[in-house]
């Protein structure tokens, strides 16, 4: 059940939770850019707004708010938070 | 200049300094950079291209009392300078020096979004390793005040080797040290290791080390942007407030702007009328009323119609909204094979198609962008407004339809609008499954803290396109409309001039009559069309001057005039043929500059003229048979 099963991409993110980005699978160019916009790999990632409909959805991280497609989302893979609980605003 | 010579940091190699500096504006997007460039130059100036690419480049003048002038220009929004995009490759290509008829830049101001340093600190990296006096100039603080933030700037100075002023552009505070900085006024600490600038992660690591070291305190995430996202961004409330944005924009723009255009109407025909009278009859007096007060006149009518409409888009612009409503559209574009962000440039070509395709740069996917400015232009602009308005209401009644709401008239303009957005739907479609199939791209779009537009920041807008548009109708318009009227004024028979219909314009109208003949329009129509084709609005002004040689009054006489002249059916096929062809030197040749060649601008008038004939001959026949 995905509620059991932690978070594998940003995708399965529900609204509001958090989780650290583990790496970008995506051509180097687009990888780049999602880090200039904070995507670092190590960073904190949390799910914010979704487009009525649930595509595209807005994603919190390093203090901006950045819009993606769910297919893009899917791409970009997360590691649990080192301890559960312990969530703090980024 | 003394003032330069005191500050110790110089490029090498540079004996003399040069007698006028120059300050580059660089930035993140969203930092305020144009908002800071707004404020050190005011309305001192002027938006062009940099030479041979694609980006704008904004030049202004800044005079500091007693000093000598600075140019001052504002580079593109970029989050790093390593030259990928064509922005960043500019804004490289300009600080460098090796920008051709771009003045190398002596100082720069690096203008970075407070609320978010850490992440905005990054590019302060490879903006101080090009060994230029840089200030750091931290933006918003009176939002990272409010919202319980805090930094020491001192501090962050001495770790970044490079003074740092903390400001807001919007509101001024903190303007005066950026000017003591020009003036050389500001020492410079020394300059410090940068980290290795190819490695993004170890930069990031850097600017949140010297966070730290000057003590900065995050600000509270924005309370009222979370709250303003969770109703435009609600399931069902976003669409709804989405669909009443764009809907009220238009009914604003026809309800407001029309006692404004009734106002400049009024004052054109006062003019003219008093041009006449101080003028001795005669060929000067009929070329300045019929001539010039009859063409330029009738297209300067529409200006306020045309305000209101950018006032919109920078309101929605300067807010924040347009990002929310490039996420909301995202999904229906990518219907067609676009995506969200060939929204913002589709939506500001309601106003015109010019700078809704400069605006196609921000698609970093290549075929996207052209897809997005080949269908630009079928979007409803606002010189197609004066063709409209005028048939319109020349051929149909206005009878509420949906009592004080909708009436028809207005439901006929609704119909051409959805017309034009109609053909531009199919035609993205027909190109993204052909010629311009892609991959699909990665939508990703930073999505901006609200925040409220200043009054300032419109009214330069504004301020700049008025200046386009009288601009448009001193030179192109008001060329057309006295060849216009020379053309229909010889040859002279017996020192007179001949009938309309023998003179040159006539005789031009009546070649080309047997290929829009099957359109249901004559010759006259025919002229204008001609006319036409340096920009759609001037066809209201050739009609104008033709039928004011011809002895009717403009106004309710031109309408009349037309009723003359066409049938109804021929109104509509008229109607049909100005929503698809694309009759617009101005997009023509922006479209050239921007796809680099005349490949596609050749390609694009070509389908738009076959399917404005087509649609036109099609719509001729479809009303005459109904009507029969």
């Amino acid at each position: 059940m995905p509620h059991t099963r932690p978070p594998a991409t940003l995708l399965d993110l529900r609204k509001g939770e958090e989780a650290i980005l583990d790496r970008i699978d995506l051509p180097d160019d687009v990888s780049l850019r999602l880090m200039e916009l904070g995507f670092l790999p190590g960073s904190r990632v949390a799910a914010s707004f979704r487009a009525p409909g649930g595509d595209p959805r807005v994603f919190r991280v390093d203090g901006t708010e950045v819009a993606l497609r769910c297919e893009t989302a899917a791409r970009l893979h997360l590691r649990p938070l080192p301890k559960p609980g312990a969530a703090s605003a980024t | 200049m003394n003032a330069a010579s005191t500050l110790p940091v110089r490029p090498a190699g540079e004996a003399a300094p040069p007698p006028s500096r120059v300050v580059a504006v660089v930035g993140p997007p969203n930092s305020g950079k144009s908002t800071l460039f707004n404020r050190l130059t005011g309305l001192r100036q002027k938006v062009a291209n940099f030479p041979g690419v694609t980006v704008e480049q904004h030049l202004g003048k800044l005079r500091i009392e007693d000093e000598a002038e600075l140019d001052v220009i504002d580079l593109p929004g970029v989050y790093s300078l390593n030259p990928r995009s064509e922005d960043e490759r500019v804004t490289l290509d300009v600080l460098m020096g090796r920008m051709e008829g771009v003045p190398r830049p002596d100082t720069i101001l690096l203008i970075l979004d407070v609320t978010n340093l850490g992440r905005h600190l990054v590019l302060a990296a490879p903006v101080l390793a090009l060994g230029l006096p840089t200030l750091i100039v931290l933006n918003m603080a009176d939002e990272l005040e409010r919202r319980g933030g805090d930094v020491q700037v001192e501090e962050l100075a001495r770790r970044l080797g490079a003074p740092v002023a903390l400001i807001s552009a919007a509101s001024g505070e903190g303007y005066d040290t950026i000017l003591q900085f020009l003036r050389g006024r500001i020492g410079i600490p020394r300059p410090v290791e940068l980290p290795a600038l190819n490695d993004l992660p170890r930069c990031r690591e850097w600017a949140a080390r010297l966070g730290a070291e000057a003590k900065y305190l995050p600000p509270a995430p924005p309370v009222w942007t979370r709250r303003l996202d969770s109703l435009f961004l609600h399931p069902v409330a976003g669409p709804l407030v989405f669909l009443a944005v764009v809907v009220g924009v238009f009914q604003t723009i026809f309800s407001a702007a029309a006692p404004l255009m009734d106002l400049v109407d009024r004052a054109v025909g006062a003019s003219g009328d008093l041009v006449g009278r101080l003028l001795p009859d005669g060929p000067l007096r009929s070329l300045v009323v019929e001539g010039i007060w009859g063409g330029v006149g009738s297209v300067l009518v529409f200006l306020p119609q045309i305000l209101i409409l950018f006032l919109f888009i920078g309101l929605l612009e300067d807010s924040g909204y347009l990002a929310r409503a490039a996420l909301i559209a995202d999904r229906t574009m990518a219907k067609v094979g676009l995506q969200g962000k060939s929204f913002i440039p589709l939506l500001s070509a309601y106003a015109c198609a010019v700078p809704a395709i400069m605006a196609t740069r921000t698609i970093e996917n290549k075929r996207d962008r052209i897809a997005t400015i080949l269908i630009a232009p079928f979007m409803t602009c606002s010189a197609r407004l004066p063709v409209y308005t005028l048939i319109i209401a020349a051929f149909l009644p206005e009878t509420p339809l949906l009592g004080p709401f909708l009436g028809t008239r207005a439901a006929a303009l609704l119909g051409l609008y959805v017309l034009g957005f109609a053909a531009a739907v199919v035609t993205a479609r027909v190109l993204k499954s052909s010629i311009l199939k892609s991959e699909r791209t990665p939508f990703v779009l930073e999505m901006p803290p609200y925040r409220r537009p200043t009054l300032r920041q419109v009214g330069l807008r504004l301020f700049d396109r008025s200046k386009v548009f009288l601009r448009r109708a001193g030179t192109v318009i008001l060329a057309m409309s006295i060849l216009l009227w020379g053309l229909a004024h010889v040859p002279t028979k017996n020192g007179k001039a001949p009938e309309i219909a023998d003179s040159f314009a006539g005789t031009i109208g009546r070649t080309v009559e047997p290929l829009i003949e099957p359109l249901g329009f004559n010759w006259k129509i025919g002229i204008g069309l001609i006319t036409s084709l340096a920009a759609r609005e001037v066809i209201v002004g050739t009609l104008g001057t033709i039928y004011g040689i011809e002895g009717e009054d403009d106004g309710a006489g031109l309408q009349a005039a037309l009723r003359h002249d066409l049938t109804p059916a021929g109104a509509v096929a008229l109607l049909v043929f100005f929503a698809f062809a694309m009759q617009c030197m101005s997009t023509i040749a922006v479209v050239r500059r921007e796809t680099g060649g005349w490949t596609w601008p050749i390609l694009q008038f070509t389908y738009m003229g076959v399917l404005a004939w087509v649609g036109a001959f099609v719509a001729f026949r479809l009303v005459t048979a109904l009507l029969a």
